[in-house]
């Protein structure tokens, strides 16, 4: 059953490396060779590489935005929703004080502020990074299982612009990996 | 690279230096990515586990049993088979919510706080502390649900358009708890899970069972290691530990604010959100340190959860545990400086009343057993460390115990004065939340990573990918 296009052709081509160093050095080495379109794998995060594989990350990233906007929302909503029950819908006279005695929901505002601000975090982070993804060509790689102990992986896509199968195959090798193979969709 | 080097490593002893001034390591040496991601995945995806985790899975499940039999009880018959009645109606449920949400603290604190201080030694024991925070929280909620004798009208707590046209009433601390424990639950649960999410897929690639691959695959999201994916992920983390922080704290000043906006006299007090915040710390670590111990016995984890963090956290024990000494001093000293006679009395009946041999004992385990931490010779024994936690643990038990039935035993008027006992079935709930405890807890370690394997790997030295770069 295949929900949508089935994609067939090759999707770019994978060196193996055995150390973050290695990863890092041939990751730089094919952005400054021009290409534009790959992603590196690694079984831990590594410092800078995502800017090394051509993702732009100056000034407030765009999920800190959406965490920030989260919190924003939840602080309003949950402050509201203590105002509305409390002074509209259900007044009640307690000891006296005014109804819209806002310092005893300070609380709330605050509780909630967090849980919408934490959704926004992880499920942006999710939404950002297309989580969930069960299928993704890289897996078909024999040993990309590897990936997530202690190898390192370096992909250079078909749709790159300077992508020529030989060329970019040539390139792989001449930066001493493990091995290259070619990625189909 | 060498995959499978030993073990261990004799650490070189390059000068005659006493061994006392050589750092202990967070990680013993001669560890590889390999070796840290086969050890941790193998606990969990071995056929067999040892004796030992039979054990105490089994009594987990005897508590089990123990606490749904209790229920049971309590829904067929009521809240009259617990101890509480005039005057004293809080009595086991709030003292047992609030021990087992000041147990969850600790592991918010490793994973969260610690994170933000940048103390590397968290990073092998934050998943195991972060899921004692969500199996305690677990236990605790139980006994809010189960109070009011009808838990099936438990949704009324919460705010929802109803036809019977009412709301909760904001102004209550007893709201803003509902509010604050839910908060911490999910949030609590978003940390463990995201900080998770690579250990499922090295687990997914790992398993060699088909309906483990599956389930792990599922649960792992399809994580693939992307360096984009990983930015964006250490983001979210960090910005999780950001949030949780203030949130900690927040949840047990909400639950000091139970006691300290109510006018009893000896909760009517303005230091009670610091002094359960440090109480809560206290029995956090302290229950980290009993599940620890044995654990990293039990599946021979030394390498990881090395003497250097049991050390620490016998430091930590120490410093909040002064904290809550101190609070007690405090608490006599507002008592007399306040010049109110029901505060003083409060004190004085603490002290001497009935209920004396309960704070008797509370400064044993609390105030005196911690001194022990001074001693190195004491921090760095498991068993010093094993005993002095259970002190802790019991003396946390005590001093909600002194906090509660005894301010209201005793309140402004002695004609309504009634002495506090809990009830074998308070007795047995106390019990079976410990059991449930265990038994998540023993779940957990059978079917999930006990120790963060992706964050165990950045703490090796073949990390480094930039000779002049750091990694967190």
């Amino acid at each position: 059953m295949a929900i949508g296009k089935v994609r067939t052709g090759l999707y770019g081509v994978i060196a193996e490396f055995t150390s973050p160093a290695e990863l890092t050095v041939a990751a730089e080495a094919a952005r400054d060779a021009g290409y534009t379109e790959m992603d590196a794998f690694s079984p831990f995060p590594i410092h800078g590489l995502h800017e090394t594989v051509g993702m732009k990350s100056a000034g407030m990233s765009s999920l800190s935005a959406i965490t920030l906007a989260g919190g924003i929302i939840g602080g309003i909503a949950g402050f509201f929703m203590c105002w509305y029950a409390n002074v509209i819908s259900y007044p009640l006279n307690i000891g006296g004080k005014p109804l819209n005695s806002w310092p005893a929901w300070i609380p709330i505002t605050f509780e909630c502020t967090i849980l919408l601000a934490s959704f926004a975090a992880v499920f942006g982070m999710l939404a950002l990074n297309g989580l969930p993804m069960p299928y993704h060509p890289v897996f078909n790689v024999p040993r990309f299982d590897q990936a997530s102990r202690d190898k390192f992986f370096l992909v250079i896509q078909a749709r790159d612009p300077k992508f020529d199968f030989d060329g970019v195959w040539k390139f792989l090798e001449a930066l001493h990996p493990r091995e290259v193979v070619d990625v189909p969709w | 690279m060498a995959d499978l080097t030993p073990v261990h490593e004799i650490r070189p002893l390059t000068q005659d230096i006493p061994e006392r001034f050589i750092p202990v390591p967070t990680v013993e040496p001669g560890h590889t990515f390999a070796s840290v991601t086969d050890h941790i995945s193998a606990i969990v995806l071995q056929k067999r586990m040892p004796k030992l985790w039979w054990l105490g899975l089994a009594v987990g499940i005897v508590g089990v049993t123990v606490l749904t039999t209790t229920l049971g009880k309590l829904v067929l018959v009521g809240v009259g088979v617990f101890g509480i009645n005039h005057p004293v109606g809080w009595g086991f449920d709030i003292l047992n919510f609030v021990w087992w949400i000041g147990i969850g603290h600790a592991g918010t604190l490793i994973s969260a706080i610690l994170l933000l201080l940048r103390q590397g030694w968290r990073t092998s024991i934050n998943r195991f502390a972060e899921a004692m925070t969500l199996f305690a929280v677990a236990a605790a909620g139980l006994y809010p649900a189960f109070h009011t004798g009808r838990p099936w009208y438990d949704f009324w707590l919460f705010p929802y358009p109803n036809t019977m046209s009412l709301w909760p009433q904001f102004r209550s601390p007893l709201m803003w708890d509902v509010f604050a424990v839910s908060t911490y639950a999910t949030v609590s649960a978003l940390f463990w899970y995201v900080g998770l999410i690579p250990d499922l897929a090295t687990l997914r690639d790992r398993s060699r069972g088909k309906i483990a691959r599956v389930l792990y695959g599922m649960l792992s999201l399809g994580w693939r290691g992307s360096a984009k994916h990983w930015f964006r992920y250490e983001s979210a983390y960090l910005l999780l530990a950001g949030l949780s922080t203030p949130l900690v704290l927040s949840v047990h000043t909400i639950v000091s604010f139970d006691f300290a906006v109510a006018q009893i006299p000896g909760w009517h007090a303005t230091f009670f959100p610091p002094y359960f915040v440090a109480g809560a710390v206290y029995a956090g670590f302290a229950m980290v340190l009993t599940l620890a111990i044995p654990a990293r016995k039990m599946f021979h984890l030394q390498d990881f959860i090395t003497m250097k963090h049991l050390e620490n956290m016998g430091k930590v024990m120490l410093a909040t545990g002064l904290i809550v000494f101190y609070s007690y001093a405090m608490e006599a000293f507002f008592a007399y400086y306040s010049g109110n006679g029901f505060e003083r009395y409060m004190w004085l009946n603490r002290v001497t009343g009935p209920y004396w041999k309960m704070y008797a004992m509370l400064i044993v385990c609390n105030g005196l057993a911690p001194q022990m931490m001074w001693f190195r010779k004491m921090r760095t024994s498991t068993f010093g460390l094993f005993v002095t936690a259970m002190f802790v643990n019991v003396g946390m038990w005590l001093e909600r115990f002194v906090i509660i039935p005894t301010s209201l035993s005793r309140d402004f008027l002695p004609s309504s004065w009634g002495m506090y006992h809990g009830t074998r079935w308070d007795w047995s709930m106390f019990a079976g939340s410990i059991g449930l405890f265990l038994f998540l807890l023993f779940l957990f370690v059978r079917f999930l990573p006990m120790i963060s394997i992706f964050e165990m790997r950045t703490m090796l030295p073949e990390a480094q990918a930039h000779p002049e770069g750091h990694e967190a």
